[in-house]
Protein backbone atom coordinates (compact mmCIF):
# COMPACT_ATOMS: atom_id res chain seq x y z
CA UNK A 1 0.00 0.00 0.00
CA UNK A 2 2.74 2.36 0.67
CA UNK A 3 4.34 1.47 -2.21
CA UNK A 4 1.17 2.51 -4.48
CA UNK A 5 1.31 5.94 -2.09
CA UNK A 6 4.79 6.35 -3.17
CA UNK A 7 4.90 5.75 -7.14
CA UNK A 8 1.77 7.82 -7.33
CA UNK A 9 3.13 10.44 -5.97
CA UNK A 10 6.21 10.39 -8.34
CA UNK A 11 3.87 9.91 -11.19
CA UNK A 12 1.95 12.24 -10.14
CA UNK A 13 5.33 14.89 -9.89
CA UNK A 14 6.42 13.63 -13.04
CA UNK A 15 3.13 14.56 -14.81
CA UNK A 16 2.94 17.66 -13.32
CA UNK A 17 6.59 18.33 -14.65
CA UNK A 18 5.95 18.30 -17.97
CA UNK A 19 3.17 21.13 -17.48
CA UNK A 20 5.78 23.36 -16.89
CA UNK A 21 7.67 22.42 -19.92
CA UNK A 22 4.51 22.74 -22.03
CA UNK A 23 3.40 26.37 -21.18
CA UNK A 24 0.51 25.84 -23.85
CA UNK A 25 -1.15 23.60 -21.61
CA UNK A 26 -0.88 25.99 -18.74
CA UNK A 27 -2.46 28.41 -20.53
CA UNK A 28 -5.50 25.73 -20.99
CA UNK A 29 -5.71 25.83 -17.68
CA UNK A 30 -5.78 29.69 -16.96
CA UNK A 31 -5.89 32.04 -19.85
CA UNK A 32 -8.82 30.13 -21.56
CA UNK A 33 -11.26 29.78 -18.21
CA UNK A 34 -10.63 33.27 -17.70
CA UNK A 35 -11.57 34.41 -21.16
CA UNK A 36 -14.94 32.34 -21.15
CA UNK A 37 -16.00 34.21 -18.17
CA UNK A 38 -15.41 37.17 -19.05
CA UNK A 39 -17.29 36.41 -22.83
CA UNK A 40 -20.42 35.01 -20.93
CA UNK A 41 -20.60 37.97 -18.74
CA UNK A 42 -20.35 40.49 -20.80
CA UNK A 43 -21.72 38.90 -23.41
CA UNK A 44 -24.54 36.80 -22.73
CA UNK A 45 -24.97 38.69 -19.26
CA UNK A 46 -26.90 40.90 -20.25
CA UNK A 47 -29.70 39.05 -22.09
CA UNK A 48 -29.97 35.89 -20.05
CA UNK A 49 -32.49 36.67 -17.20
CA UNK A 50 -31.61 35.25 -14.02
CA UNK A 51 -34.00 34.57 -10.66
CA UNK A 52 -33.81 38.21 -8.59
CA UNK A 53 -32.11 36.26 -5.99
CA UNK A 54 -28.86 36.02 -7.83
CA UNK A 55 -28.78 40.32 -8.36
CA UNK A 56 -26.53 39.68 -11.28
CA UNK A 57 -25.65 37.37 -14.09
CA UNK A 58 -22.13 37.29 -12.51
CA UNK A 59 -23.60 35.75 -8.91
CA UNK A 60 -25.34 32.90 -11.37
CA UNK A 61 -23.28 32.02 -13.66
CA UNK A 62 -19.69 31.71 -11.88
CA UNK A 63 -20.50 28.57 -10.17
CA UNK A 64 -21.69 27.49 -13.12
CA UNK A 65 -18.76 27.86 -15.14
CA UNK A 66 -16.63 26.63 -12.47
CA UNK A 67 -18.27 23.13 -12.72
CA UNK A 68 -17.89 23.19 -16.42
CA UNK A 69 -14.37 23.82 -15.99
CA UNK A 70 -13.31 21.11 -13.91
CA UNK A 71 -14.84 18.72 -15.76
CA UNK A 72 -13.26 19.70 -18.86
CA UNK A 73 -9.72 19.37 -16.36
CA UNK A 74 -9.34 15.94 -17.13
CA UNK A 75 -8.52 16.29 -20.45
CA UNK A 76 -4.81 16.17 -19.15
CA UNK A 77 -5.32 13.10 -18.30
CA UNK A 78 -6.98 11.64 -21.55
CA UNK A 79 -4.22 13.36 -23.74
CA UNK A 80 -1.57 12.36 -21.45
CA UNK A 81 -2.33 8.63 -21.02
CA UNK A 82 -2.84 8.31 -24.72
CA UNK A 83 0.41 9.97 -25.52
CA UNK A 84 2.51 7.49 -23.13
CA UNK A 85 0.50 4.96 -24.42
CA UNK A 86 1.78 5.20 -28.38
CA UNK A 87 5.56 6.11 -27.03
CA UNK A 88 5.82 3.11 -25.40
CA UNK A 89 6.12 4.97 -22.09
CA UNK A 90 3.09 2.27 -20.13
CA UNK A 91 5.51 -0.60 -21.70
CA UNK A 92 8.38 0.93 -19.42
CA UNK A 93 6.56 1.80 -16.81
CA UNK A 94 5.21 -1.88 -16.31
CA UNK A 95 8.28 -3.51 -17.43
CA UNK A 96 8.91 -1.70 -13.54
CA UNK A 97 8.38 -3.11 -10.14
CA UNK A 98 6.23 0.05 -9.48
CA UNK A 99 2.43 -0.54 -8.20
CA UNK A 100 0.16 -1.59 -11.05
CA UNK A 101 -2.45 0.94 -9.98
CA UNK A 102 0.05 4.01 -9.75
CA UNK A 103 0.09 5.49 -13.05
CA UNK A 104 -3.63 5.72 -13.24
CA UNK A 105 -4.15 6.80 -9.75
CA UNK A 106 -1.11 9.29 -10.15
CA UNK A 107 -2.35 10.97 -13.61
CA UNK A 108 -6.20 11.59 -12.04
CA UNK A 109 -4.20 12.71 -9.27
CA UNK A 110 -2.33 15.50 -10.91
CA UNK A 111 -5.61 16.40 -12.29
CA UNK A 112 -6.46 17.12 -8.55
CA UNK A 113 -3.69 20.19 -8.46
CA UNK A 114 -4.18 21.79 -12.04
CA UNK A 115 -8.19 21.82 -11.01
CA UNK A 116 -7.15 23.35 -7.73
CA UNK A 117 -4.92 25.82 -9.99
CA UNK A 118 -8.17 26.68 -12.92
CA UNK A 119 -10.79 27.46 -9.76
CA UNK A 120 -8.81 29.72 -8.15
CA UNK A 121 -7.79 31.50 -11.27
CA UNK A 122 -11.36 31.60 -12.08
CA UNK A 123 -12.75 32.45 -8.51
CA UNK A 124 -10.23 35.72 -8.58
CA UNK A 125 -11.71 36.82 -11.80
CA UNK A 126 -14.86 36.19 -10.64
CA UNK A 127 -14.20 38.06 -7.42
CA UNK A 128 -12.66 41.33 -9.30
CA UNK A 129 -15.94 41.55 -11.80
CA UNK A 130 -18.21 41.36 -8.89
CA UNK A 131 -18.63 37.80 -7.30
CA UNK A 132 -18.82 37.54 -4.36
CA UNK A 133 -19.52 34.77 -1.30
CA UNK A 134 -22.45 34.71 0.88
CA UNK A 135 -21.62 31.60 2.82
CA UNK A 136 -19.34 30.68 5.97
CA UNK A 137 -15.95 29.80 6.11
CA UNK A 138 -16.79 26.13 6.11
CA UNK A 139 -19.47 26.56 3.21
CA UNK A 140 -16.24 27.97 1.01
CA UNK A 141 -14.59 25.29 1.44
CA UNK A 142 -17.10 22.42 1.48
CA UNK A 143 -17.88 23.98 -2.20
CA UNK A 144 -14.04 23.69 -2.65
CA UNK A 145 -13.88 20.01 -1.86
CA UNK A 146 -16.73 19.14 -3.66
CA UNK A 147 -15.50 20.97 -7.25
CA UNK A 148 -12.01 18.82 -6.29
CA UNK A 149 -13.92 15.62 -5.93
CA UNK A 150 -16.70 16.24 -9.16
CA UNK A 151 -13.14 16.80 -11.00
CA UNK A 152 -11.40 13.83 -9.26
CA UNK A 153 -14.45 11.93 -10.93
CA UNK A 154 -14.60 13.11 -14.56
CA UNK A 155 -10.58 12.55 -14.70
CA UNK A 156 -11.78 8.63 -14.52
CA UNK A 157 -13.88 9.25 -17.30
CA UNK A 158 -11.20 10.89 -19.16
CA UNK A 159 -8.72 8.15 -17.86
CA UNK A 160 -11.00 5.37 -19.85
CA UNK A 161 -11.68 7.62 -22.79
CA UNK A 162 -7.69 8.51 -22.94
CA UNK A 163 -6.99 4.71 -23.29
CA UNK A 164 -9.54 3.32 -25.98
CA UNK A 165 -9.39 6.12 -28.34
CA UNK A 166 -6.39 5.96 -31.22
CA UNK A 167 -4.95 9.25 -30.88
CA UNK A 168 -4.73 12.58 -28.59
CA UNK A 169 -7.50 14.34 -31.54
CA UNK A 170 -9.84 11.59 -31.09
CA UNK A 171 -10.31 12.39 -27.28
CA UNK A 172 -10.28 15.92 -28.32
CA UNK A 173 -13.28 15.61 -30.27
CA UNK A 174 -14.75 12.87 -28.22
CA UNK A 175 -14.52 14.63 -25.17
CA UNK A 176 -15.81 17.91 -26.30
CA UNK A 177 -18.86 15.71 -28.28
CA UNK A 178 -19.66 14.50 -24.64
CA UNK A 179 -19.05 17.30 -22.56
CA UNK A 180 -20.24 20.44 -24.20
CA UNK A 181 -23.82 19.46 -24.45
CA UNK A 182 -24.25 17.84 -21.16
CA UNK A 183 -22.67 20.98 -19.34
CA UNK A 184 -24.65 23.51 -21.74
CA UNK A 185 -28.21 21.33 -20.76
CA UNK A 186 -27.59 22.04 -17.25
CA UNK A 187 -28.12 24.44 -15.22
CA UNK A 188 -24.72 25.76 -15.26
CA UNK A 189 -25.37 29.10 -18.06
CA UNK A 190 -29.41 29.81 -18.37
CA UNK A 191 -32.14 29.24 -15.29
CA UNK A 192 -33.40 25.25 -16.51
CA UNK A 193 -37.04 26.90 -16.48
CA UNK A 194 -36.08 29.46 -19.78
CA UNK A 195 -35.51 25.95 -21.77
CA UNK A 196 -38.08 24.33 -24.08
CA UNK A 197 -39.60 21.32 -22.40
CA UNK A 198 -37.51 18.25 -23.71
CA UNK A 199 -34.62 20.14 -22.72
CA UNK A 200 -35.58 21.09 -19.09
CA UNK A 201 -36.28 17.44 -18.52
CA UNK A 202 -33.00 16.57 -19.66
CA UNK A 203 -31.60 19.34 -17.60
CA UNK A 204 -33.35 18.23 -14.44
CA UNK A 205 -32.04 14.46 -14.75
CA UNK A 206 -28.44 15.97 -15.61
CA UNK A 207 -25.95 15.32 -12.98
CA UNK A 208 -24.07 18.83 -13.69
CA UNK A 209 -27.52 20.49 -12.94
CA UNK A 210 -27.17 18.89 -9.97
CA UNK A 211 -23.36 19.57 -9.21
CA UNK A 212 -24.05 23.44 -10.01
CA UNK A 213 -26.90 23.79 -7.78
CA UNK A 214 -24.91 22.49 -5.26
CA UNK A 215 -22.14 25.08 -5.79
CA UNK A 216 -24.68 27.99 -5.63
CA UNK A 217 -26.67 26.59 -2.37
CA UNK A 218 -22.64 26.89 -0.74
CA UNK A 219 -21.09 29.62 -2.02
CA UNK A 220 -24.16 32.04 -2.52
CA UNK A 221 -26.77 30.64 -0.24
CA UNK A 222 -28.99 29.45 -3.11
CA UNK A 223 -31.68 27.26 -2.14
CA UNK A 224 -31.10 23.79 -3.31
CA UNK A 225 -32.76 20.90 -1.66
CA UNK A 226 -30.65 18.06 -1.82
CA UNK A 227 -28.70 19.01 -4.17
CA UNK A 228 -25.19 18.84 -2.22
CA UNK A 229 -25.49 15.30 -1.35
CA UNK A 230 -26.79 14.32 -4.69
CA UNK A 231 -23.86 15.88 -6.11
CA UNK A 232 -21.42 13.95 -3.98
CA UNK A 233 -23.10 10.48 -4.32
CA UNK A 234 -23.21 11.34 -8.02
CA UNK A 235 -19.49 12.00 -8.14
CA UNK A 236 -18.68 8.64 -5.68
CA UNK A 237 -20.58 6.74 -8.25
CA UNK A 238 -18.80 8.04 -11.39
CA UNK A 239 -15.63 6.93 -9.90
CA UNK A 240 -16.91 3.48 -8.99
CA UNK A 241 -17.62 2.79 -11.92
CA UNK A 242 -15.23 4.50 -13.97
CA UNK A 243 -12.30 3.69 -12.16
CA UNK A 244 -12.56 0.01 -12.37
CA UNK A 245 -13.14 0.18 -16.27
CA UNK A 246 -9.89 2.52 -16.75
CA UNK A 247 -8.16 0.27 -14.65
CA UNK A 248 -9.09 -3.10 -16.67
CA UNK A 249 -8.89 -0.99 -19.78
CA UNK A 250 -5.55 0.05 -18.71
CA UNK A 251 -4.76 -3.77 -18.10
CA UNK A 252 -5.85 -4.38 -21.84
CA UNK A 253 -4.29 -1.49 -23.37
CA UNK A 254 -1.44 -2.63 -22.52
CA UNK A 255 -1.18 -5.86 -23.83
CA UNK A 256 -2.95 -8.22 -21.01
CA UNK B 1 33.05 -10.41 -30.13
CA UNK B 2 31.77 -11.40 -26.99
CA UNK B 3 32.85 -15.17 -25.98
CA UNK B 4 30.61 -17.33 -24.36
CA UNK B 5 31.60 -17.89 -20.71
CA UNK B 6 32.53 -21.36 -19.20
CA UNK B 7 30.61 -22.20 -16.17
CA UNK B 8 32.05 -23.78 -12.87
CA UNK B 9 28.61 -25.42 -11.74
CA UNK B 10 27.73 -28.33 -13.50
CA UNK B 11 24.61 -27.53 -14.63
CA UNK B 12 24.30 -23.54 -14.97
CA UNK B 13 20.86 -22.25 -14.68
CA UNK B 14 19.79 -21.08 -17.97
CA UNK B 15 19.58 -16.78 -17.72
CA UNK B 16 16.53 -17.56 -20.39
CA UNK B 17 14.17 -20.37 -20.56
CA UNK B 18 11.07 -20.40 -23.24
CA UNK B 19 9.49 -24.12 -24.71
CA UNK B 20 6.53 -23.70 -26.80
CA UNK B 21 5.91 -19.66 -26.47
CA UNK B 22 2.73 -19.31 -28.52
CA UNK B 23 0.45 -16.37 -29.09
CA UNK B 24 -2.24 -15.19 -31.06
CA UNK B 25 -3.84 -11.31 -31.73
CA UNK B 26 -7.18 -12.92 -32.81
CA UNK B 27 -6.54 -14.74 -36.09
CA UNK B 28 -2.93 -13.42 -36.32
CA UNK B 29 -0.29 -15.82 -35.02
CA UNK B 30 2.44 -14.00 -34.13
CA UNK B 31 4.40 -16.94 -31.96
CA UNK B 32 4.02 -20.19 -33.22
CA UNK B 33 6.20 -22.41 -30.74
CA UNK B 34 8.92 -21.12 -29.88
CA UNK B 35 12.12 -22.83 -27.77
CA UNK B 36 14.88 -20.38 -26.55
CA UNK B 37 17.71 -21.12 -24.15
CA UNK B 38 20.15 -18.35 -23.18
CA UNK B 39 22.88 -19.45 -20.66
CA UNK B 40 24.21 -16.68 -18.35
CA UNK B 41 26.44 -13.56 -19.32
CA UNK B 42 25.97 -14.24 -23.05
CA UNK B 43 24.00 -12.66 -26.19
CA UNK B 44 20.92 -14.09 -28.08
CA UNK B 45 20.23 -12.16 -31.01
CA UNK B 46 16.68 -13.31 -32.25
CA UNK B 47 17.33 -12.44 -36.01
CA UNK B 48 14.26 -11.77 -38.26
CA UNK B 49 11.98 -9.87 -40.93
CA UNK B 50 9.35 -7.18 -40.03
CA UNK B 51 6.68 -9.30 -38.28
CA UNK B 52 8.19 -12.41 -37.53
CA UNK B 53 7.13 -12.21 -33.86
CA UNK B 54 10.46 -10.07 -32.09
CA UNK B 55 8.76 -7.69 -30.23
CA UNK B 56 5.91 -10.05 -29.31
CA UNK B 57 8.73 -12.83 -27.81
CA UNK B 58 10.39 -9.24 -26.00
CA UNK B 59 7.29 -8.86 -24.99
CA UNK B 60 6.36 -11.96 -23.20
CA UNK B 61 9.93 -12.35 -21.44
CA UNK B 62 9.49 -8.99 -20.13
CA UNK B 63 6.21 -9.86 -18.46
CA UNK B 64 4.72 -7.38 -20.99
CA UNK B 65 2.28 -9.94 -22.56
CA UNK B 66 0.88 -12.85 -21.46
CA UNK B 67 1.56 -16.18 -23.78
CA UNK B 68 -0.93 -17.92 -24.40
CA UNK B 69 0.76 -20.90 -24.10
CA UNK B 70 4.62 -22.18 -22.74
CA UNK B 71 7.29 -22.54 -19.93
CA UNK B 72 9.01 -19.36 -19.87
CA UNK B 73 11.55 -18.34 -16.82
CA UNK B 74 13.60 -15.49 -16.83
CA UNK B 75 16.33 -15.01 -13.84
CA UNK B 76 14.68 -18.50 -13.03
CA UNK B 77 11.95 -17.19 -12.15
CA UNK B 78 8.61 -18.37 -13.90
CA UNK B 79 7.31 -14.61 -16.26
CA UNK B 80 3.53 -15.49 -15.50
CA UNK B 81 3.32 -16.56 -12.17
CA UNK B 82 6.35 -14.56 -10.71
CA UNK B 83 5.96 -11.36 -12.83
CA UNK B 84 6.63 -9.04 -10.13
CA UNK B 85 9.97 -10.75 -9.23
CA UNK B 86 11.05 -11.10 -12.52
CA UNK B 87 10.94 -7.21 -13.13
CA UNK B 88 13.26 -6.71 -10.42
CA UNK B 89 15.66 -8.57 -12.75
CA UNK B 90 15.27 -7.23 -15.95
CA UNK B 91 15.97 -4.01 -17.72
CA UNK B 92 14.06 -3.44 -21.21
CA UNK B 93 14.42 -1.32 -24.01
CA UNK B 94 11.47 -1.18 -26.24
CA UNK B 95 11.72 -0.77 -29.92
CA UNK B 96 10.47 2.36 -29.61
CA UNK B 97 12.83 5.05 -27.38
CA UNK B 98 10.23 4.97 -24.29
CA UNK B 99 11.16 8.23 -22.70
CA UNK B 100 9.14 10.84 -21.51
CA UNK B 101 10.12 13.54 -24.04
CA UNK B 102 8.73 16.82 -21.26
CA UNK B 103 11.27 15.55 -18.99
CA UNK B 104 15.11 16.30 -18.89
CA UNK B 105 17.84 13.08 -19.31
CA UNK B 106 18.58 13.41 -15.76
CA UNK B 107 14.56 13.56 -14.75
CA UNK B 108 13.86 10.42 -16.90
CA UNK B 109 16.96 8.77 -14.83
CA UNK B 110 15.89 9.63 -11.46
CA UNK B 111 11.81 9.28 -12.41
CA UNK B 112 12.84 5.29 -13.19
CA UNK B 113 15.40 4.59 -10.22
CA UNK B 114 12.17 6.05 -7.89
CA UNK B 115 10.19 3.85 -9.57
CA UNK B 116 12.29 1.33 -8.74
CA UNK B 117 11.85 1.92 -5.34
CA UNK B 118 15.14 3.79 -4.84
CA UNK B 119 15.63 7.69 -2.98
CA UNK B 120 15.25 10.65 -4.57
CA UNK B 121 18.81 11.13 -3.60
CA UNK B 122 20.17 7.42 -4.90
CA UNK B 123 18.64 7.82 -7.82
CA UNK B 124 20.16 10.76 -8.35
CA UNK B 125 23.42 9.72 -7.92
CA UNK B 126 22.32 6.48 -10.32
CA UNK B 127 21.91 9.04 -12.64
CA UNK B 128 24.58 11.14 -13.12
CA UNK B 129 26.61 7.97 -12.82
CA UNK B 130 24.52 6.73 -16.12
CA UNK B 131 24.48 10.13 -18.33
CA UNK B 132 28.25 9.84 -17.78
CA UNK B 133 28.53 6.39 -18.86
CA UNK B 134 26.24 6.88 -22.13
CA UNK B 135 27.89 10.53 -22.89
CA UNK B 136 24.43 12.79 -22.29
CA UNK B 137 26.62 14.85 -19.50
CA UNK B 138 26.28 17.65 -21.31
CA UNK B 139 22.31 17.15 -22.64
CA UNK B 140 21.87 15.97 -19.30
CA UNK B 141 19.66 19.20 -18.17
CA UNK B 142 17.77 19.72 -21.29
CA UNK B 143 14.27 18.49 -22.13
CA UNK B 144 14.51 15.37 -24.01
CA UNK B 145 12.24 16.49 -26.72
CA UNK B 146 15.76 18.11 -27.85
CA UNK B 147 17.30 14.73 -27.95
CA UNK B 148 18.93 13.19 -31.39
CA UNK B 149 17.50 9.98 -32.06
CA UNK B 150 21.10 8.06 -31.24
CA UNK B 151 20.63 10.46 -27.66
CA UNK B 152 17.15 8.95 -27.27
CA UNK B 153 18.09 5.55 -27.75
CA UNK B 154 21.08 5.89 -25.52
CA UNK B 155 18.79 7.58 -22.75
CA UNK B 156 15.98 4.67 -23.35
CA UNK B 157 18.98 2.33 -22.77
CA UNK B 158 20.53 4.08 -19.78
CA UNK B 159 16.63 4.30 -18.49
CA UNK B 160 16.74 0.05 -18.50
CA UNK B 161 19.98 -0.10 -16.58
CA UNK B 162 19.09 2.04 -13.86
CA UNK B 163 18.40 -1.18 -11.32
CA UNK B 164 21.58 -2.82 -12.87
CA UNK B 165 19.29 -5.75 -13.67
CA UNK B 166 21.36 -8.97 -14.45
CA UNK B 167 19.15 -9.66 -17.80
CA UNK B 168 18.71 -6.96 -20.59
CA UNK B 169 16.25 -7.17 -23.61
CA UNK B 170 17.42 -4.70 -26.32
CA UNK B 171 14.29 -4.77 -29.19
CA UNK B 172 15.74 -3.39 -32.50
CA UNK B 173 18.37 -1.45 -30.47
CA UNK B 174 19.71 0.25 -33.83
CA UNK B 175 17.50 0.39 -35.72
CA UNK B 176 17.09 3.65 -37.68
CA UNK B 177 20.66 4.97 -35.90
CA UNK B 178 23.42 6.32 -38.13
CA UNK B 179 26.38 4.25 -38.84
CA UNK B 180 28.50 5.94 -36.13
CA UNK B 181 25.73 6.09 -33.56
CA UNK B 182 25.31 2.49 -34.26
CA UNK B 183 29.01 1.51 -33.85
CA UNK B 184 29.04 3.25 -30.47
CA UNK B 185 26.07 1.03 -29.40
CA UNK B 186 27.64 -2.16 -30.71
CA UNK B 187 30.72 -1.15 -28.11
CA UNK B 188 28.21 -0.34 -24.93
CA UNK B 189 26.02 -3.25 -25.55
CA UNK B 190 29.57 -5.06 -25.32
CA UNK B 191 30.58 -3.41 -22.56
CA UNK B 192 27.67 -4.39 -20.57
CA UNK B 193 27.87 -7.96 -21.74
CA UNK B 194 31.17 -7.92 -20.63
CA UNK B 195 29.80 -7.00 -16.93
CA UNK B 196 28.22 -10.44 -16.66
CA UNK B 197 25.07 -9.43 -18.16
CA UNK B 198 22.93 -11.65 -20.27
CA UNK B 199 21.19 -10.18 -22.73
CA UNK B 200 18.82 -10.65 -25.50
CA UNK B 201 18.52 -8.70 -28.79
CA UNK B 202 16.21 -8.63 -31.56
CA UNK B 203 17.66 -7.07 -35.07
CA UNK B 204 17.06 -7.38 -38.51
CA UNK B 205 20.37 -7.18 -39.15
CA UNK B 206 22.70 -10.25 -40.35
CA UNK B 207 25.88 -8.02 -39.27
CA UNK B 208 25.00 -6.60 -35.85
CA UNK B 209 23.81 -10.53 -34.62
CA UNK B 210 27.38 -11.89 -36.31
CA UNK B 211 28.75 -8.88 -34.25
CA UNK B 212 27.10 -8.75 -30.98
CA UNK B 213 25.52 -12.26 -30.53
CA UNK B 214 26.92 -15.96 -29.50
CA UNK B 215 24.44 -16.97 -30.29
CA UNK B 216 21.55 -16.15 -33.46
CA UNK B 217 18.04 -17.54 -33.52
CA UNK B 218 16.37 -17.06 -36.86
CA UNK B 219 12.48 -16.33 -36.09
CA UNK B 220 10.41 -16.75 -39.24
CA UNK B 221 6.48 -16.38 -38.84
CA UNK B 222 6.67 -17.09 -35.48
CA UNK B 223 8.73 -19.82 -35.30
CA UNK B 224 12.40 -20.00 -35.09
CA UNK B 225 13.82 -21.80 -38.06
CA UNK B 226 17.24 -22.15 -37.42
CA UNK B 227 19.67 -21.46 -34.18
CA UNK B 228 23.37 -21.61 -34.15
CA UNK B 229 26.87 -19.59 -33.47
CA UNK B 230 27.01 -16.70 -36.32
CA UNK B 231 29.87 -18.89 -37.45
CA UNK B 232 27.80 -22.12 -37.95
CA UNK B 233 25.08 -20.05 -39.20
CA UNK B 234 26.97 -18.09 -42.17
CA UNK B 235 28.27 -21.58 -43.33
CA UNK B 236 25.12 -22.56 -44.05
CA UNK B 237 24.38 -19.83 -45.63
CA UNK B 238 27.69 -19.80 -47.89
CA UNK B 239 29.43 -17.27 -47.25
CA UNK B 240 30.03 -13.95 -49.72
CA UNK B 241 27.45 -13.57 -52.08
CA UNK B 242 28.49 -13.01 -55.73
CA UNK B 243 26.12 -10.44 -57.13
CA UNK B 244 25.74 -10.24 -61.08
CA UNK B 245 23.60 -7.35 -62.48
CA UNK B 246 22.89 -8.77 -66.45
CA UNK B 247 22.53 -6.69 -69.50
CA UNK B 248 19.36 -8.40 -70.76
CA UNK B 249 16.96 -9.85 -67.82
CA UNK B 250 16.34 -12.81 -70.98
CA UNK B 251 20.16 -14.16 -70.27
CA UNK B 252 19.37 -14.89 -66.89
CA UNK B 253 18.82 -18.78 -67.90
CA UNK B 254 22.59 -18.72 -69.21
CA UNK B 255 23.85 -16.86 -66.67
CA UNK B 256 22.67 -19.37 -63.77
CA UNK B 257 23.75 -22.24 -66.03
CA UNK B 258 27.40 -20.30 -66.58
CA UNK B 259 28.10 -19.32 -62.94
CA UNK B 260 26.52 -22.85 -61.33
CA UNK B 261 29.97 -24.29 -61.17
CA UNK B 262 31.43 -21.62 -58.93
CA UNK B 263 29.28 -22.67 -55.62
CA UNK B 264 27.93 -25.47 -54.05
CA UNK B 265 24.49 -24.15 -54.16
CA UNK B 266 22.39 -23.11 -57.00
CA UNK B 267 22.29 -19.35 -58.41
CA UNK B 268 19.31 -17.41 -57.29
CA UNK B 269 17.73 -14.91 -59.94
CA UNK B 270 15.83 -12.17 -59.53
CA UNK B 271 14.66 -10.00 -62.85
CA UNK B 272 18.08 -9.15 -64.06
CA UNK B 273 20.12 -9.49 -61.23
CA UNK B 274 21.58 -13.27 -60.30
CA UNK B 275 23.18 -14.22 -56.83
CA UNK B 276 25.44 -17.27 -56.26
CA UNK B 277 27.01 -18.04 -52.57
CA UNK B 278 30.76 -18.27 -53.05
CA UNK B 279 33.28 -19.86 -50.41
CA UNK B 280 36.44 -18.01 -50.98
CA UNK B 281 36.51 -14.18 -52.86
CA UNK B 282 40.30 -14.29 -54.38
CA UNK B 283 39.94 -14.24 -58.15
CA UNK B 284 36.27 -14.57 -58.18
CA UNK B 285 34.73 -11.91 -59.54
CA UNK B 286 37.66 -12.40 -62.76
CA UNK B 287 36.62 -16.16 -62.82
CA UNK B 288 32.83 -15.23 -62.99
CA UNK B 289 33.24 -12.66 -65.70
CA UNK B 290 35.39 -15.33 -67.80
CA UNK B 291 32.53 -17.75 -67.45
CA UNK B 292 29.65 -15.54 -68.12
CA UNK B 293 31.44 -14.16 -71.22
CA UNK B 294 32.29 -17.72 -72.06
CA UNK B 295 28.99 -18.05 -72.93
CA UNK B 296 28.02 -15.18 -73.77
CA UNK B 297 26.20 -13.25 -71.15
CA UNK B 298 26.22 -9.68 -71.13
CA UNK B 299 27.38 -8.22 -67.57
CA UNK B 300 26.56 -4.81 -66.74
CA UNK B 301 27.97 -4.46 -62.81
CA UNK B 302 29.45 -7.26 -60.86
CA UNK B 303 30.17 -7.22 -57.20
CA UNK B 304 31.43 -9.25 -53.95
CA UNK B 305 28.86 -9.03 -51.01
CA UNK B 306 28.32 -9.58 -47.28
CA UNK B 307 25.53 -11.78 -46.66
CA UNK B 308 22.52 -10.45 -45.49
CA UNK B 309 19.10 -11.32 -44.03
CA UNK B 310 17.76 -12.24 -47.53
CA UNK B 311 20.50 -14.25 -47.85
CA UNK B 312 20.15 -16.61 -44.23
CA UNK B 313 16.71 -16.58 -45.38
CA UNK B 314 16.98 -17.68 -48.79
CA UNK B 315 19.34 -20.80 -48.35
CA UNK B 316 17.12 -21.54 -44.74
CA UNK B 317 13.47 -21.54 -46.63
CA UNK B 318 14.41 -21.06 -50.14
CA UNK B 319 12.40 -17.55 -50.21
CA UNK B 320 13.24 -14.18 -49.57
CA UNK B 321 12.24 -12.82 -46.00
CA UNK B 322 9.33 -11.35 -46.38
CA UNK B 323 7.26 -8.88 -44.05
CA UNK B 324 4.22 -10.68 -42.69
CA UNK B 325 3.09 -7.20 -41.65
CA UNK B 326 0.00 -6.22 -43.25
CA UNK B 327 1.44 -2.42 -44.33
CA UNK B 328 4.78 -2.56 -45.41
CA UNK B 329 5.47 0.98 -45.21
CA UNK B 330 8.56 1.72 -43.27
CA UNK B 331 7.89 1.77 -39.16
CA UNK B 332 8.91 4.88 -38.07
CA UNK B 333 11.44 4.94 -35.02
CA UNK B 334 12.41 6.94 -31.99
N1 LIG C 1 -1.20 -6.00 -30.32
C1 LIG C 1 -1.31 -6.67 -31.49
N2 LIG C 1 -2.51 -6.87 -32.06
C2 LIG C 1 -2.63 -7.56 -33.22
N3 LIG C 1 -1.60 -8.07 -33.90
C3 LIG C 1 -0.37 -7.90 -33.39
C4 LIG C 1 -0.15 -7.18 -32.17
N4 LIG C 1 1.17 -7.17 -31.92
C5 LIG C 1 1.75 -7.84 -32.94
N5 LIG C 1 0.83 -8.28 -33.82
C6 LIG C 1 1.12 -9.08 -35.03
O1 LIG C 1 1.94 -10.16 -34.67
C7 LIG C 1 2.94 -10.38 -35.64
C8 LIG C 1 4.31 -10.27 -35.01
O2 LIG C 1 4.55 -8.94 -34.63
P1 LIG C 1 5.86 -8.44 -33.91
O3 LIG C 1 5.65 -7.00 -33.56
O4 LIG C 1 6.20 -9.35 -32.80
O5 LIG C 1 6.94 -8.57 -35.07
P2 LIG C 1 8.43 -8.07 -35.11
O6 LIG C 1 9.25 -9.24 -35.48
O7 LIG C 1 8.78 -7.34 -33.86
O8 LIG C 1 8.38 -7.07 -36.34
P3 LIG C 1 9.15 -5.67 -36.57
O9 LIG C 1 10.48 -6.01 -37.14
O10 LIG C 1 8.28 -4.98 -37.59
O11 LIG C 1 9.21 -4.94 -35.28
C9 LIG C 1 2.68 -9.36 -36.74
O12 LIG C 1 1.92 -9.96 -37.74
C10 LIG C 1 1.89 -8.28 -36.05
O13 LIG C 1 1.04 -7.63 -36.97
MG1 LIG D 1 9.38 -5.46 -33.44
Amino acid sequence: MSRLITDTLIVAERNLVRLTRAPDLLLAFTVQPIMFVLLFVYVFGGAILVPDFYGSYVMFLLPGIIVQNIAFGGFVTALGLNEDLSKGLIDRFRSLPMARAAVLAGRTLSDVVTNTLSVLVLLVTGLIIGFSFDASPFEVLAGFALLLLFGYAFSWIFALLGLVVTSPEAANSLGFIAVFPLTFISSAFVPVESMPAALQWFAEINPFTLVVDAMRHLWVGAPAGNAVWGAVVWSLVIIAVFAPLAVSRYRRAAGH
Amino acid sequence: MTQARTHVSAEPELAIRVRGLRKSFGDVVALDGVDLDVPPGTVLGLLGPNGAGKTTAVRVMATLLRPDAGEISVAGLDVVREAAAVRERIGLAGQYAAIDENLTGLENLVMVGRLYGASRAAATARGHELLQRFDLVDAAGRPAKTYSGGMRRRLDLAAALVAKPPVLFLDEPTTGLDPRSRLDLWTTIEELVGEGRTVLLTTQYLDEADRLADTIAVIDHGRVIAQGTPDELKDRVGGERLEVRLSSAGQAADAVRALAAISDEPPHCEGDTVTVGVRRRNGMIVEAVRRLDDAGVGVDDIALRRPTLDDVFLSLTGHAAESTDDGDEQKERT
